[in-house]
């Protein structure tokens, strides 16, 4: 690590290290998703017994976790390249910042029912 | 205030030029040379172009990869009863089509290299010993090979009649 860096940016920093951590996770996720579609070479007993257990309310969380981590990085490096490449992407990167987390925020409340419905639906009946 | 007015340009005649420069389409002053102008003698890259081409790369399959992973999270978490209806029946149903064989595949060629691109850059950025970033790559470069082989190995070889 840099050790000792003094250097505490602002939102431009701060959306970069999200816009990191995020690229990581869903490097190493991708990683699993592809071992577990494999699977489907072994025998689809094998494969349904493995997504069974992706339909259970703890990993339906972990699911919306990922919608989040995927649609901020989307979004978010969206505005990173209209920053490099539009000429005024610069003057407006904080305020696309923000439009990013707006979408952000209105997307992931859309999502709540779609990926964590059926978990509600297990816990607390019906 | 009448400060503002006296002193706008707030610099000086400066010395040395405008006529008293000495220096006239005669005697034009010397050229200096902009400190990293190419010449002649500025030796080759080795390198190319290789860290300009991976930056482009990062855009390009950014853009391309919004449509094919929103709308993969479309498919499998969204519409048509969200990940409840994913098993082996529902994915023999999808790869039968070709268009949806060429879209996995695109997105796992894509987002690998993007994903591995942007883990290279994360390794140079923290492991500061020449010898961890050499093992960290090495079984990163491992890892992603093995990931877009057996993925694709699975798309072109998958059988639903398996049993
Ligand atoms: C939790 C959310 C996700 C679910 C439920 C899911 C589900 C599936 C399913 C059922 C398949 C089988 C083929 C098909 O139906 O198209 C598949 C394949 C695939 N998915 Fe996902 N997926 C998810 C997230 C992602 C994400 C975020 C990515 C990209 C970063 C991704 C990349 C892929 C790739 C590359 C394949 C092809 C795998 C292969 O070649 O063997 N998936 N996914
Ligand atoms: C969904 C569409 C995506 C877009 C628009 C996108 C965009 C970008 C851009 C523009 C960069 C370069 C950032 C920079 O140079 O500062 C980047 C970096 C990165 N992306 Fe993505 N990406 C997407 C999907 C993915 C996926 C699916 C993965 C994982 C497999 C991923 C992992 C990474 C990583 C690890 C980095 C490096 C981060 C860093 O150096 O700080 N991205 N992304």
């Amino acid at each position: 690590m840099p050790a000792g860096t003094l250097y505490r940016g602002r939102e431009g920093m701060w959306s970069w290290v999200a816009h990191r951590v995020t690229g990581v996770l869903i490097f190493f996720f991708l990683f699993v998703h592809v071992l577990d579609t494999a699977l489907v070479r072994v025998s689809p007993e094998a494969y349904d017994k493995v997504v069974a257990t992706y339909k259970t309310p703890i990993v339906a969380l972990l699911e919306y976790g990922l919608v989040a981590a995927i649609l901020f990085h989307a979004l978010n490096g969206l505005r990173v390249i209209a920053v490099d490449f539009w000429s005024n992407g610069p003057r407006h990167q904080k305020k696309m910042l923000w439009i990013v987390l707006g979408v952000w925020v209105v997307l992931m409340i859309g999502a709540l029912y779609p990926v964590l419905g059926h978990a509600v639906r297990e816990l607390w009946g019906s | 205030m009448s400060t503002t007015e006296t002193t706008a340009s707030g610099i000086g005649p400066v010395e040395g030029s405008g006529t008293l420069s000495g220096y006239s389409p005669e005697n034009p002053a010397p050229l200096i040379e902009p400190p990293r102008k190419r010449t002649k003698k500025t030796p080759k890259s080795t390198r190319g172009n290789f860290e300009m081409a991976a930056w482009l790369f990062m855009r390009l399959s950014g853009i391309v990869l919004v449509v094919l992973v929103i709308g993969h999270l479309l498919i499998q978490l969204v519409l048509d009863g969200g990940v409840s209806k994913i098993g082996f029946a529902f994915v023999a149903g999808r790869w039968a089509s070709p268009f949806w064989q060429v879209w996995d595949l695109l997105m796992l060629w894509l987002a690998m290299l993007h994903g591995a691109n942007g883990l290279r850059t994360v390794i140079n950025d923290y492991a500061e010993r020449a010898n961890t970033r050499l093992w960290l790559k090495g079984l990163l470069y491992t890892a992603t090979v093995f990931t877009i082989l057996l993925g694709t190995l699975v798309i072109f070889t998958f059988d639903p009649n398996i049993r």
